[in-house]
């Protein structure tokens, strides 16, 4: 991103959550160490903490996705913040509103976040760049482009199983070019100094310049799978099936399907992992996303405390950027709280 | 004025020892009693406590339940969420016991509110008891702790510090 990275307030603090690309490795691990804190709050009696308490999210989805919003949601709850779902996909913006014009009618409904889901890439990016000052913005998927969340709940849920990244060898598998997922993943990897990084898939699903990322490519799996401690499996979207980019689902799996053969050739113990939803019998096997080493679920789980984790930084910031600039106003400075 | 002063271990030690009587007193009147350290120096006090009370036949859980108080603090983004003083932990069932929350030093009381409030969201104590190293001025809310190690007179300009590893309490300006 550019210099004046819209994630970035004036104090230099993490205030809108839009791509991975660019941010530190601190900030990351800042995100994965407060995210440990809340992965326990889902276990007690009251599954919730008053950190939010009074704030509004508004979960701005241009586009459907019943999982990714409910994560939200549910991370907005467990916060004690509250939550307001508006659904823009046969909404306004169907009647020919602008974005611009809709951002400023949402603005007005007094909520402190927007999560912002859309179709185009770049979307959530131009919507930080627009919208009022003390509005947080995070990315919850913006076309081919991004998915930061998504991207940060799996490396917690990788950190969580297998360590630190610098000794691991991590496999994406699949449609590398036209997922958000992968591209988030890739740069958060690298970010925190992934051992070595592969990709396989079919070279129609492979962006040309794919090596600039930092990965390697394998154009066979079986290959691609030896010495790896984590695979992370990704969706086949129906859509490309019909774009003749792969030959069949059935063709597919053949090829590039995690079977328990090749599970076998990876490490010892390697993790098995999917952003979810599941195609049975296309990317994966049903025995291998059931398997004793598959995590899939423990990402939906683990989802929510990162979650939390990114919206309680980036509301602290810039209401700690309120506080300060209130203070330097009255010419006061701050106490002390033991 | 001299700002600065250190608390040796031993006097330090001390005020911990002259904890342990009353905080015998205080567990054998309730029972079941389970002990409770907020991160970092409560949990430093509360293990020392906590094997200087085994063996003298209490009904005391022998573990030590940790509490994070940043994600209930009222002023969280003022201080931060501090990850690296790591998660709370509390491995037994709060219902129904008596919580010996700890802490190192008691000023405003708001930790101790924010600690109560966590607490019951485990679950419903039958009662709670603060024990606290150092009690100083400048309470902002109506706590006080049952037991007391010694109480400190500062500026409140001044900070208290407990460095566990050498059980010293250092006493300095605020930066």
């Amino acid at each position: 991103m550019s210099l004046e990275d819209p994630q970035f307030n004036e104090q230099g603090k993490l205030q809108h959550f839009i791509d991975l690309e660019g941010l530190p490795a601190e900030v990351l691990r800042h995100i994965l160490d407060t995210a440990e804190g809340f992965a326990g709050v889902g276990d007690r009696k009251v599954k919730q903490v008053p950190l939010l308490r009074g704030k509004t999210v508004a979960n701005l989805f241009f586009e459907n996705s019943t999982r990714t919003r409910t994560a939200f949601e549910l991370a907005a709850t467990r916060l004690s913040a509250d939550i307001l779902n508006v659904d823009l996909v046969s909404s306004s913006t169907s009647k020919g509103e602008s974005l611009l014009d809709t951002l400023r009618v949402l603005e007005s409904l007094q909520c402190d976040m927007f999560v912002v889901r859309h179709h185009l890439s770049g979307a959530a990016d131009f919507i930080a760049r627009h919208v009022a000052p003390h509005i947080n913005i995070i990315n919850g998927g913006d076309g081919q482009h991004s998915h930061p969340t998504q991207g940060m709940l799996d490396m917690f849920t990788i950190r969580r199983h297998k360590g630190e990244f610098h000794n691991l060898c991590v496999l994406i598998i699949g449609d590398i070019r036209h997922s958000r997922v992968a591209r988030s993943d890739i740069a958060a990897l690298r970010i925190l100094g992934t051992g070595e990084i592969r990709v396989a898939g079919p070279r129609t699903l492979i962006p040309a310049d794919v090596e600039s990322l930092g990965v390697t490519f394998f154009p066979d799996i079986d290959s691609a799978l030896q010495g790896t401690d984590v695979i992370i499996c990704l969706r086949l979207q129906k859509e490309r099936m019909l774009s003749a980019t792969i030959p069949s689902s059935g063709e597919f799996f053949r090829t590039y399907g995690l079977t328990p053969e090749r599970l076998a050739l990876a490490n010892k113990d390697a993790l098995v992992m999917h952003p979810g939803p599941t195609n049975r019998g296309v990317e994966i096997a049903g025995i291998v996303a059931d398997g004793n080493q598959s995590v899939i679920l423990d990402q939906v789980t683990y989802g929510i405390a990162v979650r939390m984790a990114v919206m309680s930084i980036i509301i602290g910031n810039t209401e700690n950027l309120r506080r300060q600039s209130e203070l330097t106003a009255t010419s006061g400075t701050p106490g002390e709280n033991l | 004025m001299n700002s600065s002063t250190v608390h040796s271990s031993k006097i330090v030690k001390r005020w911990l020892d002259e904890m342990v009587s009353p905080l015998k007193d205080l567990i054998r009147a309730d029972q079941p009693v389970s002990m409770i350290g907020i991160r970092r120096g409560g949990v430093d006090v509360g293990r020392y406590l906590l094997s200087k009370l085994q063996g003298d036949h209490l009904v005391l859980d022998p573990t030590l339940g940790e509490l994070n108080i940043s994600f209930y603090r009222d002023d969280f983004s003022t201080i931060g969420l501090h990850p690296q003083v790591g998660p709370s932990h509390v491995p037994f069932d709060v219902e129904g016991q008596h919580i010996v929350l700890v802490d190192d030093v008691l000023a405003t009381g708001r930790t101790v509110r924010a600690a109560m409030n966590e607490i019951f969201d485990y679950g419903r104590p039958s009662r709670i008891s603060l024990v606290v190293l150092v009690q100083r001025a400048g309470h902002e809310l109506p706590i006080r702790a049952d037991v007391v190690g010694v109480n400190l007179d500062v500026q409140a300009s001044q900070y208290i510090h407990l460095d566990a590893s050498s059980w010293q309490v250092n006493i300095g300006e605020k930066g």
